[in-house]
Protein backbone atom coordinates (compact mmCIF):
# COMPACT_ATOMS: atom_id res chain seq x y z
CA UNK A 1 0.00 0.00 0.00
CA UNK A 2 1.26 3.46 -0.80
CA UNK A 3 1.79 5.84 2.01
CA UNK A 4 2.06 9.55 2.58
CA UNK A 5 5.40 11.30 3.05
CA UNK A 6 4.62 13.91 5.61
CA UNK A 7 6.66 16.83 6.80
CA UNK A 8 5.39 19.34 9.30
CA UNK A 9 7.50 22.48 9.25
CA UNK A 10 7.31 25.47 11.55
CA UNK A 11 9.02 28.76 10.85
CA UNK A 12 12.15 27.93 12.76
CA UNK A 13 12.35 24.15 12.71
CA UNK A 14 11.01 20.87 11.43
CA UNK A 15 8.38 19.46 13.75
CA UNK A 16 7.63 16.02 12.42
CA UNK A 17 8.83 14.07 9.40
CA UNK A 18 7.78 10.56 8.49
CA UNK A 19 5.41 8.35 6.58
CA UNK A 20 1.75 8.14 7.44
CA UNK A 21 -1.47 6.35 6.56
CA UNK A 22 -3.77 9.29 6.95
CA UNK A 23 -3.96 12.92 8.01
CA UNK A 24 -6.86 14.95 9.27
CA UNK A 25 -6.62 18.73 9.29
CA UNK A 26 -8.96 21.66 9.64
CA UNK A 27 -9.44 24.10 6.76
CA UNK A 28 -11.70 27.17 6.58
CA UNK A 29 -14.21 25.01 4.70
CA UNK A 30 -14.22 22.23 7.25
CA UNK A 31 -12.17 19.19 8.09
CA UNK A 32 -10.12 17.57 5.37
CA UNK A 33 -8.93 13.99 5.45
CA UNK A 34 -5.97 13.04 3.32
CA UNK A 35 -5.25 9.45 2.31
CA UNK A 36 -2.63 8.18 -0.12
CA UNK A 37 -3.65 8.98 -3.69
CA UNK A 38 -5.48 12.16 -2.80
CA UNK A 39 -5.62 14.76 -5.57
CA UNK A 40 -3.14 17.66 -5.32
CA UNK A 41 -4.48 20.24 -2.94
CA UNK A 42 -3.20 23.50 -1.52
CA UNK A 43 -5.32 24.69 1.33
CA UNK A 44 -5.19 27.13 4.18
CA UNK A 45 -5.52 25.77 7.69
CA UNK A 46 -7.40 27.36 10.53
CA UNK A 47 -5.81 27.27 13.97
CA UNK A 48 -6.44 23.80 15.25
CA UNK A 49 -5.20 20.29 15.65
CA UNK A 50 -3.67 18.23 12.86
CA UNK A 51 -3.94 14.51 13.49
CA UNK A 52 -1.54 12.14 11.79
CA UNK A 53 -1.74 8.36 11.76
CA UNK A 54 1.80 7.15 11.10
CA UNK A 55 2.49 3.81 9.42
CA UNK A 56 4.22 2.75 12.60
CA UNK A 57 3.63 3.84 16.13
CA UNK A 58 0.83 5.70 17.80
CA UNK A 59 -1.12 8.65 16.50
CA UNK A 60 0.41 12.10 16.51
CA UNK A 61 -1.44 15.31 17.21
CA UNK A 62 0.05 18.68 16.43
CA UNK A 63 -1.31 22.08 17.42
CA UNK A 64 -0.99 24.33 14.39
CA UNK A 65 -1.37 28.11 14.18
CA UNK A 66 -1.51 30.12 10.99
CA UNK A 67 -0.56 27.52 8.46
CA UNK A 68 -1.38 25.79 5.23
CA UNK A 69 -1.10 22.35 3.73
CA UNK A 70 0.27 21.44 0.30
CA UNK A 71 -0.25 17.95 -1.04
CA UNK A 72 0.94 16.42 -4.30
CA UNK A 73 1.89 12.91 -5.37
CA UNK A 74 1.63 11.60 -1.81
CA UNK A 75 3.96 14.27 -0.46
CA UNK A 76 2.22 16.26 2.22
CA UNK A 77 3.76 19.41 3.58
CA UNK A 78 2.18 21.23 6.45
CA UNK A 79 3.60 24.66 7.11
CA UNK A 80 2.77 26.71 10.13
CA UNK A 81 3.85 29.83 11.88
CA UNK A 82 3.96 27.89 15.10
CA UNK A 83 3.36 24.19 15.53
CA UNK A 84 3.76 22.00 18.57
CA UNK A 85 3.71 18.28 19.01
CA UNK A 86 1.17 17.28 21.60
CA UNK A 87 3.92 15.47 23.51
CA UNK A 88 5.81 18.77 23.79
CA UNK A 89 2.84 20.63 25.14
CA UNK A 90 2.92 21.40 28.83
CA UNK A 91 -0.74 20.99 29.80
CA UNK A 92 -0.40 22.92 33.04
CA UNK A 93 1.29 25.80 31.32
CA UNK A 94 -1.27 25.89 28.53
CA UNK A 95 -4.07 25.81 31.10
CA UNK A 96 -2.47 28.66 33.02
CA UNK A 97 -1.99 30.63 29.82
CA UNK A 98 -5.64 30.09 29.00
CA UNK A 99 -6.77 31.27 32.44
CA UNK A 100 -4.51 34.28 32.24
CA UNK A 101 -5.72 35.21 28.76
CA UNK A 102 -9.36 34.83 29.85
CA UNK A 103 -8.71 36.98 32.90
CA UNK A 104 -7.20 39.67 30.68
CA UNK A 105 -10.68 40.15 29.25
CA UNK A 106 -12.28 39.69 25.90
CA UNK A 107 -11.76 43.21 24.69
CA UNK A 108 -8.19 43.01 23.53
CA UNK A 109 -7.59 40.98 20.38
CA UNK A 110 -4.25 39.82 21.74
CA UNK A 111 -5.81 38.21 24.78
CA UNK A 112 -8.39 36.53 22.58
CA UNK A 113 -5.69 35.20 20.27
CA UNK A 114 -3.68 33.96 23.25
CA UNK A 115 -6.74 32.24 24.66
CA UNK A 116 -7.39 30.61 21.32
CA UNK A 117 -3.82 29.38 21.07
CA UNK A 118 -3.93 27.92 24.54
CA UNK A 119 -7.23 26.19 23.78
CA UNK A 120 -5.78 24.62 20.64
CA UNK A 121 -2.80 23.37 22.59
CA UNK A 122 -5.01 21.77 25.19
CA UNK A 123 -7.11 20.15 22.47
CA UNK A 124 -4.02 18.69 20.84
CA UNK A 125 -2.82 17.32 24.15
CA UNK A 126 -6.26 15.86 24.82
CA UNK A 127 -6.50 14.31 21.33
CA UNK A 128 -3.57 12.05 22.00
CA UNK A 129 -4.52 11.00 25.50
CA UNK A 130 -7.99 10.11 24.19
CA UNK A 131 -6.69 7.98 21.33
CA UNK A 132 -4.14 6.44 23.65
CA UNK A 133 -6.93 5.12 25.85
CA UNK A 134 -8.69 3.43 22.93
CA UNK A 135 -5.68 1.55 21.67
CA UNK B 1 62.67 52.59 38.52
CA UNK B 2 63.03 55.40 36.05
CA UNK B 3 60.13 57.54 34.97
CA UNK B 4 60.29 56.40 31.36
CA UNK B 5 60.24 52.73 32.24
CA UNK B 6 57.26 53.25 34.52
CA UNK B 7 55.31 54.91 31.70
CA UNK B 8 56.01 52.02 29.35
CA UNK B 9 54.96 49.41 31.92
CA UNK B 10 51.73 51.28 32.59
CA UNK B 11 50.90 51.40 28.91
CA UNK B 12 51.60 47.69 28.49
CA UNK B 13 49.20 46.90 31.32
CA UNK B 14 46.44 49.01 29.85
CA UNK B 15 46.81 47.47 26.39
CA UNK B 16 46.83 44.00 27.95
CA UNK B 17 43.52 44.59 29.69
CA UNK B 18 42.03 45.97 26.45
CA UNK B 19 43.20 42.85 24.67
CA UNK B 20 41.49 40.67 27.25
CA UNK B 21 38.21 42.44 26.56
CA UNK B 22 38.48 42.24 22.78
CA UNK B 23 39.51 38.59 22.98
CA UNK B 24 36.48 37.79 25.14
CA UNK B 25 34.18 39.63 22.75
CA UNK B 26 35.68 37.73 19.85
CA UNK B 27 34.92 34.41 21.55
CA UNK B 28 31.37 35.46 22.41
CA UNK B 29 30.77 36.60 18.83
CA UNK B 30 32.09 33.26 17.52
CA UNK B 31 29.74 31.20 19.64
CA UNK B 32 26.75 33.43 18.89
CA UNK B 33 27.63 33.31 15.24
CA UNK B 34 27.42 29.52 15.20
CA UNK B 35 23.98 29.69 16.80
CA UNK B 36 22.81 32.36 14.38
CA UNK B 37 23.94 30.28 11.46
CA UNK B 38 22.08 27.25 12.78
CA UNK B 39 18.93 29.33 13.02
CA UNK B 40 19.35 30.45 9.42
CA UNK B 41 19.60 26.83 8.34
CA UNK B 42 16.63 25.81 10.45
CA UNK B 43 14.46 28.42 8.77
CA UNK B 44 15.27 27.25 5.24
CA UNK B 45 12.72 24.41 4.87
CA UNK B 46 9.82 26.71 5.68
CA UNK B 47 11.04 29.43 3.31
CA UNK B 48 11.44 26.96 0.49
CA UNK B 49 7.99 25.45 0.93
CA UNK B 50 6.37 28.85 1.27
CA UNK B 51 7.94 30.09 -1.96
CA UNK B 52 6.82 26.93 -3.70
CA UNK B 53 3.26 27.35 -2.55
CA UNK B 54 3.19 31.02 -3.56
CA UNK B 55 4.67 30.25 -6.96
CA UNK B 56 2.03 27.59 -7.43
CA UNK B 57 -0.75 29.96 -6.44
CA UNK B 58 0.56 32.78 -8.64
CA UNK B 59 1.14 30.59 -11.68
CA UNK B 60 -2.26 28.99 -11.27
CA UNK B 61 -4.54 31.97 -11.29
CA UNK B 62 -4.29 35.01 -13.50
CA UNK B 63 -5.07 36.97 -10.40
CA UNK B 64 -1.72 38.54 -9.78
CA UNK B 65 -3.38 41.62 -8.41
CA UNK B 66 -1.83 44.72 -6.98
CA UNK B 67 0.66 42.72 -4.97
CA UNK B 68 2.66 41.62 -7.95
CA UNK B 69 2.13 44.36 -10.52
CA UNK B 70 3.79 47.74 -10.21
CA UNK B 71 1.90 50.95 -9.69
CA UNK B 72 2.11 53.54 -12.49
CA UNK B 73 2.54 56.58 -10.33
CA UNK B 74 4.70 55.75 -7.36
CA UNK B 75 4.66 58.35 -4.65
CA UNK B 76 6.02 56.83 -1.47
CA UNK B 77 8.15 53.83 -0.67
CA UNK B 78 8.92 52.16 2.63
CA UNK B 79 12.62 51.54 3.19
CA UNK B 80 13.49 49.06 5.92
CA UNK B 81 17.07 49.27 7.18
CA UNK B 82 18.34 46.36 9.25
CA UNK B 83 21.31 47.48 11.35
CA UNK B 84 22.70 46.36 14.69
CA UNK B 85 21.90 47.53 18.20
CA UNK B 86 25.51 47.62 19.30
CA UNK B 87 28.67 48.91 17.72
CA UNK B 88 32.15 47.35 17.77
CA UNK B 89 31.37 45.42 14.64
CA UNK B 90 33.57 47.25 12.19
CA UNK B 91 31.75 48.84 9.28
CA UNK B 92 28.69 46.62 9.67
CA UNK B 93 26.05 49.24 10.46
CA UNK B 94 27.60 52.11 8.56
CA UNK B 95 27.73 50.04 5.37
CA UNK B 96 23.97 49.49 5.59
CA UNK B 97 23.24 53.12 6.40
CA UNK B 98 25.36 54.15 3.42
CA UNK B 99 23.53 51.76 1.13
CA UNK B 100 20.24 53.08 2.52
CA UNK B 101 21.31 56.63 1.72
CA UNK B 102 22.02 55.52 -1.84
CA UNK B 103 18.57 53.98 -2.12
CA UNK B 104 16.94 57.09 -0.65
CA UNK B 105 18.72 59.28 -3.19
CA UNK B 106 17.70 56.98 -6.03
CA UNK B 107 14.06 56.98 -4.94
CA UNK B 108 14.02 60.76 -4.61
CA UNK B 109 15.46 61.08 -8.09
CA UNK B 110 12.52 59.07 -9.37
CA UNK B 111 10.12 61.33 -7.52
CA UNK B 112 9.37 58.84 -4.76
CA UNK B 113 9.45 59.87 -1.10
CA UNK B 114 11.17 57.31 1.11
CA UNK B 115 9.52 56.43 4.43
CA UNK B 116 12.06 55.18 6.95
CA UNK B 117 11.46 51.99 8.90
CA UNK B 118 14.49 51.33 11.06
CA UNK B 119 15.68 48.22 12.85
CA UNK B 120 18.56 48.46 15.31
CA UNK B 121 19.74 51.28 17.55
CA UNK B 122 22.54 52.31 15.19
CA UNK B 123 20.31 53.43 12.35
CA UNK B 124 17.83 55.04 14.76
CA UNK B 125 20.66 57.08 16.26
CA UNK B 126 21.87 58.12 12.82
CA UNK B 127 18.44 59.31 11.68
CA UNK B 128 17.56 60.99 14.97
CA UNK B 129 20.81 62.96 14.95
CA UNK B 130 19.92 64.29 11.51
CA UNK B 131 16.38 65.01 12.68
CA UNK B 132 14.77 62.99 9.93
CA UNK B 133 11.25 61.71 10.18
CA UNK B 134 11.15 58.05 11.19
CA UNK B 135 8.00 56.16 10.23
CA UNK B 136 8.64 53.39 12.73
CA UNK B 137 11.57 51.80 14.49
CA UNK B 138 12.36 48.61 16.41
CA UNK B 139 15.34 47.95 18.64
CA UNK B 140 16.66 45.44 21.13
CA UNK B 141 16.62 42.14 19.26
CA UNK B 142 19.06 42.35 16.35
CA UNK B 143 21.51 39.79 17.71
CA UNK B 144 18.80 37.20 18.33
CA UNK B 145 15.72 38.00 16.27
CA UNK B 146 12.56 35.93 16.73
CA UNK B 147 9.67 35.38 14.38
CA UNK B 148 7.54 37.59 16.60
CA UNK B 149 9.89 40.50 15.90
CA UNK B 150 9.62 39.89 12.17
CA UNK B 151 5.84 39.75 12.49
CA UNK B 152 5.65 43.14 14.18
CA UNK B 153 7.78 44.75 11.47
CA UNK B 154 5.84 43.01 8.72
CA UNK B 155 2.51 44.08 10.21
CA UNK B 156 3.57 47.74 10.22
CA UNK B 157 4.86 47.85 6.66
CA UNK B 158 2.06 45.69 5.32
CA UNK B 159 -0.49 48.04 6.82
CA UNK B 160 1.24 50.99 5.17
CA UNK B 161 1.25 49.08 1.89
CA UNK B 162 -2.47 48.39 2.11
CA UNK B 163 -3.30 52.01 2.90
CA UNK B 164 -4.18 53.99 -0.25
CA UNK B 165 -1.39 56.29 -1.38
CA UNK B 166 -3.64 59.33 -1.02
CA UNK B 167 -4.00 58.59 2.69
CA UNK B 168 -0.29 58.27 3.30
CA UNK B 169 0.27 54.67 2.35
CA UNK B 170 3.29 53.38 0.47
CA UNK B 171 3.47 51.85 -2.99
CA UNK B 172 6.60 49.81 -2.49
CA UNK B 173 8.53 48.08 0.26
CA UNK B 174 12.30 47.94 0.06
CA UNK B 175 14.57 46.05 2.39
CA UNK B 176 18.25 46.82 3.03
CA UNK B 177 20.10 44.13 4.93
CA UNK B 178 23.41 42.30 5.06
CA UNK B 179 23.38 39.00 3.27
CA UNK B 180 25.53 36.31 4.82
CA UNK B 181 27.50 34.53 2.10
CA UNK B 182 30.13 32.88 4.27
CA UNK B 183 32.35 33.62 7.22
CA UNK B 184 34.60 35.92 5.21
CA UNK B 185 32.07 37.52 2.90
CA UNK B 186 28.93 39.41 3.83
CA UNK B 187 27.37 41.82 1.40
CA UNK B 188 24.82 44.55 1.80
CA UNK B 189 21.80 43.86 -0.35
CA UNK B 190 18.81 45.90 -1.37
CA UNK B 191 15.67 43.96 -2.18
CA UNK B 192 12.18 44.96 -3.07
CA UNK B 193 9.68 42.88 -1.13
CA UNK B 194 6.51 44.30 -2.60
CA UNK B 195 5.44 44.44 -5.34
CA UNK B 196 7.07 41.06 -5.73
CA UNK B 197 10.09 41.17 -7.98
CA UNK B 198 9.48 38.87 -10.88
CA UNK B 199 12.78 37.23 -11.62
CA UNK B 200 13.37 36.06 -15.14
CA UNK B 201 14.93 32.67 -14.72
CA UNK B 202 15.10 29.74 -17.06
CA UNK B 203 12.75 26.85 -16.42
CA UNK B 204 15.60 24.52 -15.53
CA UNK B 205 16.95 26.96 -13.01
CA UNK B 206 13.54 27.56 -11.52
CA UNK B 207 12.79 23.89 -11.14
CA UNK B 208 16.17 23.38 -9.57
CA UNK B 209 15.56 26.19 -7.14
CA UNK B 210 12.10 25.08 -6.20
CA UNK B 211 12.90 21.41 -6.43
CA UNK B 212 10.04 20.60 -8.76
CA UNK B 213 9.38 20.18 -12.46
CA UNK B 214 5.88 21.35 -13.12
CA UNK B 215 3.39 22.40 -10.53
CA UNK B 216 0.66 19.83 -10.16
CA UNK B 217 -2.87 21.03 -10.77
CA UNK B 218 -3.59 21.93 -7.22
CA UNK B 219 -7.07 22.07 -5.90
CA UNK B 220 -7.06 25.34 -4.00
CA UNK B 221 -9.14 25.71 -0.91
CA UNK B 222 -11.02 27.96 -0.48
CA UNK B 223 -9.83 29.51 -3.80
CA UNK B 224 -6.53 30.40 -5.47
CA UNK B 225 -7.17 34.09 -4.76
CA UNK B 226 -7.91 33.47 -1.09
CA UNK B 227 -4.85 31.25 -0.70
CA UNK B 228 -2.62 33.84 -2.35
CA UNK B 229 -4.13 36.59 -0.25
CA UNK B 230 -3.47 34.65 2.95
CA UNK B 231 0.02 33.65 1.90
CA UNK B 232 1.30 37.10 0.97
CA UNK B 233 1.49 38.46 4.53
CA UNK B 234 3.30 35.21 5.43
CA UNK B 235 5.66 35.91 2.53
CA UNK B 236 6.45 39.41 3.78
CA UNK B 237 6.96 38.12 7.32
CA UNK B 238 9.17 35.35 6.08
CA UNK B 239 11.26 37.69 3.92
CA UNK B 240 11.83 39.98 6.88
CA UNK B 241 12.50 37.07 9.23
CA UNK B 242 15.07 35.58 6.85
CA UNK B 243 16.71 38.97 6.42
CA UNK B 244 16.84 39.44 10.20
CA UNK B 245 18.44 36.04 10.68
CA UNK B 246 20.98 36.61 7.93
CA UNK B 247 21.73 40.06 9.31
CA UNK B 248 22.25 38.62 12.79
CA UNK B 249 24.69 36.03 11.43
CA UNK B 250 26.49 38.77 9.49
CA UNK B 251 26.58 41.01 12.55
CA UNK B 252 28.27 38.33 14.64
CA UNK B 253 30.68 37.53 11.85
CA UNK B 254 31.54 41.22 11.43
CA UNK B 255 32.00 41.67 15.18
CA UNK B 256 34.18 38.60 15.39
CA UNK B 257 36.38 39.90 12.62
CA UNK B 258 36.60 43.40 14.09
CA UNK B 259 37.47 42.03 17.53
CA UNK B 260 40.02 39.65 16.11
CA UNK B 261 41.90 42.45 14.38
CA UNK B 262 41.65 44.54 17.56
CA UNK B 263 43.20 41.68 19.56
CA UNK B 264 45.92 41.25 16.94
CA UNK B 265 46.68 44.96 17.01
CA UNK B 266 46.85 44.93 20.81
CA UNK B 267 49.29 42.06 20.70
CA UNK B 268 51.47 43.89 18.20
CA UNK B 269 51.38 47.01 20.37
CA UNK B 270 52.33 45.02 23.47
CA UNK B 271 55.31 43.56 21.65
CA UNK B 272 56.58 46.97 20.53
CA UNK B 273 56.07 48.48 23.98
CA UNK B 274 57.85 45.58 25.67
CA UNK B 275 60.81 46.12 23.39
CA UNK B 276 60.90 49.83 24.19
CA UNK B 277 60.54 49.12 27.91
CA UNK B 278 63.49 46.71 27.78
CA UNK B 279 65.54 49.31 26.00
CA UNK B 280 64.69 51.91 28.64
CA UNK B 281 65.58 49.45 31.41
CA UNK B 282 68.90 48.63 29.75
CA UNK B 283 69.71 52.32 29.33
CA UNK B 284 68.96 52.86 32.99
CA UNK B 285 71.30 50.05 34.06
CA UNK B 286 74.05 51.28 31.77
CA UNK B 287 73.74 54.72 33.19
CA UNK B 288 73.87 53.44 36.76
CA UNK B 289 77.02 51.42 36.04
CA UNK B 290 78.77 54.34 34.43
CA UNK B 291 77.78 56.50 37.39
CA UNK B 292 79.25 53.99 39.86
CA UNK B 293 82.41 53.57 37.83
CA UNK B 294 82.71 57.32 37.47
CA UNK B 295 82.21 57.76 41.23
CA UNK B 296 84.83 55.11 42.09
CA UNK B 297 87.25 56.71 39.63
CA UNK B 298 86.76 60.11 41.24
CA UNK B 299 87.36 58.65 44.74
CA UNK B 300 90.51 56.78 43.62
CA UNK B 301 92.02 59.86 41.93
CA UNK B 302 91.26 62.09 44.94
Amino acid sequence: MSELNVSVVAVDRKIWVGSAKSIVAKTPEGEIGILPGHEPVLSLLVNGVVRIEPTEGSKVAIAVHGGFVAMDTDNVRILAETAELSSDIDVDRAQKALDRARAAGEDSPEALAAAHRAETRLKAAAAVTASGMHS
Amino acid sequence: MGAQLRVYRRRIKSVQSTKKITKAMELIASSRFVKAQQRVEASLPYTQELLRAISAAVSHGNSKGALVSEVENRKRAAVILITSDRGLAGAYSSAIIKEGEGLNALLKEEGVTPEHYLVGRKSVGYYKFRERKIANSWTGFTDQPTYEDAKRIAAAVFEAFNTPTAEGGVDEIHLVYTHFVNMAVQEVRVRRILPVEILEVSKAEASEKLDTKVFPLYDFEPSPEAVLKALLPRYVENMIYTALLLAAASEHAARRRAMKSASDNAEELIRTLARQANQARQAEITQEISEIVGGADALASA
